[in-house]
Order: structure tokens, then sequence, then C-alpha cells
């Protein structure tokens, strides 16, 4: 019998390769979805509009960061509690003077033990989350095992530090990031610098322009090992004190019914906590204020 | 430079062929079958972490019999074109339909224009939902591609499996015990031994589940299921 001898010397790479539609990379074999759409799809990933706006900004100066108008997302936190964490976040943006959005939601489910909450220009933080949970869930199917707390912080760290071009044209990334770490039996809470920086936080953090207000309140009143409900009350009570003295933030909207956003995240999992719950927490609050104000 | 042999493309493809059919035939059979609630995939695998049977995305499933490496290089590539178009546009949209197109396209491209092609047989299953029939496609080394009715054979024996499954006359859809009692009987009969629980892999897609419905049944699971 005969044989084929193809006259392609041996070395030659694969023909069939580039004209397939299905992404099939014998050669491949990186678990990440960042790094593949980095790879493959460069104009998918959020620093993918950076060569256009370098090329608007070479043509005309840039006059620094935040001189453009996006809309930013505000105060967000994380409390550790005997159990796990609670993350919790405002709804409010605003784009320069305007309020741009009651309702945004800053606080995500990244997968099931963990969530992150988002500071800064709203496009690119949603798209970061969003981004963010494909990724884990990328790497949970290519590899048949979840990555580990740790591991999941410093992913998230390092698609921080690749949206650093976008920070210079005033597009900034800021995600607060909360596990349920399985071997160690506890929550934990990350927080990231500009440059991609990964720090963790032993008790509680806040981000955003009412995180200073939030953290005071925090450190106030926090006490290791609180339970569920304290955790709950007290990271309600920081979101309003900073919705208090920050334009930025928004405190519970009671006409309109929209109030803060918070997830519970411990060994059994993440759990949304219901509008209801955090509706009658601020009735409590409220009442409280306002019985000092007579 | 020397003149390469002739050999007619008829003949070619036909070696090929035998090629591929010879190495999927060594392995052994997955079995997909519908059960009330969805799909449930059996297969005979005496290993505990190299899996034949994975997820894709929300509601698809993948099943490779044949050459480990190549299945493996192809259920990647699946995941990777299921992640991207969920991620531009929406989770809905990805679809079995288009993945098994586009494995049948990779396929179809490297059996032709390889000198070698890959010895793989893929199953690409979806579970409906909302009154959404199910969907199950077989794809062959080839990239032919078959769209399969109650229940799918890849790998192994198939053809036998396939004859004995057809024998039984389903018409409507089993519970998900006889599903599996039915499927382990099938491969028992088929290879003429005794299978262990862990000597099987099993898994589900579960239509009553929230979000991502492929589940992995351990064989402490199966042997709940299957006691009485």
């Amino acid at each position: 019998m005969h044989c084929w001898r193809s006259s392609r010397p041996d070395n030659n790479p694969p023909l069939a390769i580039d004209i397939m539609k299905l992404p099939f990379l014998p050669n491949h074999d990186d678990p990440s979805f960042f790094d593949f759409l980095t790879q493959h799809h460069p104009a998918l990933t959020p620093t993918g509009r950076s060569g256009f706006l370098q090329a608007q900004a070479s043509a005309e100066p840039m006059r620094g960061a935040g001189s453009m108008s996006v809309p930013h997302a505000t105060t967000v936190l994380a409390i550790k509690y005997q159990q796990g964490v609670v993350i919790a976040g405002d709804r409010r943006a605003t784009e320069g003077f305007q309020i741009a959005e009651r309702r945004i939601e800053k606080v995500f489910k990244i997968d099931e033990y963990s969530a992150m909450a988002i500071a800064g220009a709203a496009g690119p933080c949603i798209e970061m989350a969003k981004l963010f949970q494909v990724e884990l869930e990328h790497y949970e199917k290519l590899e048949g095992v979840q990555l580990s707390c740790e591991g999941k912080a410093n992913k998230l760290g390092q698609m921080v530090k690749a949206n650093l071009p976008m920070v210079f044209q005033g597009l900034v990334v800021m995600p607060l990031y909360v596990g349920y770490d399985l071997k160690r039996a506890e929550g934990r809470i990350f927080k990231y610098d500009l440059a991609g920086g990964r720090y963790e936080e032993s008790d509680y953090h806040a981000i955003g322009s009412g995180g200073k207000d939030a953290r005071n309140t925090m450190r106030e009143h926090f006490l290791k090992g609180l339970a569920e409900p304290d955790a709950l009350k007290l990271s309600l009570l920081a979101l309003y004190n900073a919705a208090d003295d920050d334009v930025g933030t928004g405190g519970p909207d009671l006409v309109r019914g929209i109030y803060p956003t918070a997830k519970i995240v411990n060994a059994t999992g993440i759990t949304d906590v219901s509008d209801q719950q955090i509706r009658g927490i601020y009735d409590g609050l409220i009442a409280t204020r306002r019985s000092k104000e007579n | 430079m020397p003149m390469p042999y002739y050999v007619s493309p008829e003949q070619m493809m036909q070696d090929k062929a035998e090629y591929a059919k010879k190495g999927i035939a060594k392995g052994r059979s997955i079995i997909a079958i519908e059960y009330v609630d969805g799909i449930l995939l059996v297969a005979e695998n005496p290993s505990a972490s190299l899996y034949k049977i994975s997820e894709i995305y929300d509601s698809i499933a993948f099943a490779g019999a044949g050459k480990y490496s190549e299945f493996e290089n192809l259920r990647k590539a699946g995941i990777r074109h299921a992640d991207l178009k969920g991620f531009m546009y929406s989770r809905e949209d990805v679809t079995a339909r288009s993945l098994a197109n586009g494995y049948s396209q990779s396929l179809g491209t490297i059996f032709s224009q390889e000198l070698k092609p890959l010895e793989v047989e893929i199953l690409v299953v979806q579970v409906g939902h909302n009154g959404q029939p199910n969907e199950m496609y077989r794809i062959s080394f080839d990239g032919s591609i078959i769209d399969e009715r109650t229940f799918a054979v890849i790998g192994g024996k198939s053809e036998a499996v396939q004859a004995l499954l057809k024998e039984k006359g389903l018409t409507q859809p089993p519970e998900l015990q006889a599903a599996l009692t039915l499927c382990i009987s099938a491969l028992e009969q088929i290879g003429n031994q005794k299978l262990s629980l862990e000597s099987l892999e099993v898994a589900i897609l579960d239509r009553t589940r929230d979000g991502r419905k492929f589940r992995r049944l351990s064989p402490a699971d199966t042997k709940q299921l299957l006691s009485p």
C-alpha cells in the first residue's frame, strides 16, 4: 500500500488551526480565560480600548486622571464575622454633580464561595466583575477543580494590574474581594491598589469615596467574632454614616424603596440578604436616630 | 525535489477512516440517555481523575471517546468557545447546536488536511428547559454529525450497545434510577463482565437545578441512587 508523502517539511506548523472557528489550540494549555482573551481577542479585554484612547490622548495632551466624565460608584465594605464575611454596598452612581443611577448593584457574586464589590468607573467595574466570574468558572471547568481562595485573590490582582493603562485615562477600577477559604475554614478580605498590589485585611475594610467614613464607624463598633446579625447591622450602619457624610454615597431611599445590598459568604456558600431584612434593620436604625433629634 | 507517491484521494480517505475507527473501537463505550428531568451520561472509566465526561456550559455537557489527549484538547476548545460566546453575548446564546457545528468543522478540516486524523468520537448534549426539547449530537472523527434522539452511544462497541438499547423500545424517558440501571446493564452485557461502581463515571444534566445544570455523581451518590 502506498502512503502519501507530504512535500511539506514536517516541522511546519499544522495547517488547520488558523482557519477553524472553534478555538482548538493544542499548544495553548493556559486555564486562564483572561489570558486567552488577551492573546486571541484583545478587543474584548477591558484594556482593549486603551489603544483607541491612547490615540486620542496623543492628539490632545492628557489633562490628568478624572477629567473624563464617567459614572463613579461609591461606598462598599466588608466585615468578617464568626462564620464568614458580610459584604455590602450602596446603590448610587454619580456623574459630576448629577446622580447617574439610583439602583446600581456594586456587590457581585463571583462564584459559590466568593464575592466582590467595586468602586470606580461603573462601566469598566462591571465589566471586570463579569470577566472575573467567567475567569473562575473557566478555570474550574478546564482543570476540574476550583482555584484556592488565595489563587482567586491573586488572579484578581493581575486583572487590576492589567487595567493600569486605563487608570491614566481616568477609568479607575478598584475591587474589594471577599472569599470563604474552605481549607482554613474562615472568611477572608482582600483589598487592592491601582498597580495590582494585593493586601489582606484581618477584620474589615471599606473603599470608595465614602470608604473613610464607613471605616471610622466600623473601627468604633467592630469586635472579633461578631455574630452574623450584628455584623450585618454594623455594615448597614457604616453605609448609613458614609451616606450621611459623603455626597457620592446613597443612603436608604425610603420613598422609592431602594436600600443598600448585602451578601453573606460562609461555609454553606454565598447568600443574598433579602431586601426585607435590610429594610427592617434600617427601620430600626432610623427610629433610633430620630429619637435622638427630639 | 522528490515527487510524492500518488495515492488516490478515495484510498487515502479510506485509510484514514480505518485508522481512526480502529483507535476509537479500542476504548470503552459512553452512553447518554434522556431521563425525566434531563440527560444522564454514563462511561466506563477505571480512572477517577481523568474524566471522559465534562461540563461545557450551563446546560451543555461533553463526552469524548478514543484518544484521551485528543478529545481533551477538543473539550478545552469547546469550553473556550462557550465561555467566549457567553461573555461576548449572553449566557442564553450559548447553544449545543453551534458548538456541535464548530466541532464538526474542526474535525472535518483535520480529517481532510492533516496526515493523521483525530482518533475520537464526541458527544455534545444540551438539556432543554421551559418545554424545550433536549439536544444530543454525536460527532465522528471525520466531522460527520448525527442528531440523536432518546439515547446516544460513542466509543468501543457502540453499535452493539446502541442495538441493545434500541431493543428496550423506550417510548417515555425513564426515571433517573431506571435509566442508570439500564445503562449499567447494557455496558455489562456488552463487556461481558460485572462493573463495580468505582469503575463508572456518571454525570447528569439536571434541568431542575438553578444556573449550572451539570453535576457529577460520585460512586457513593450512584450507590445511594441504585439502592431501593
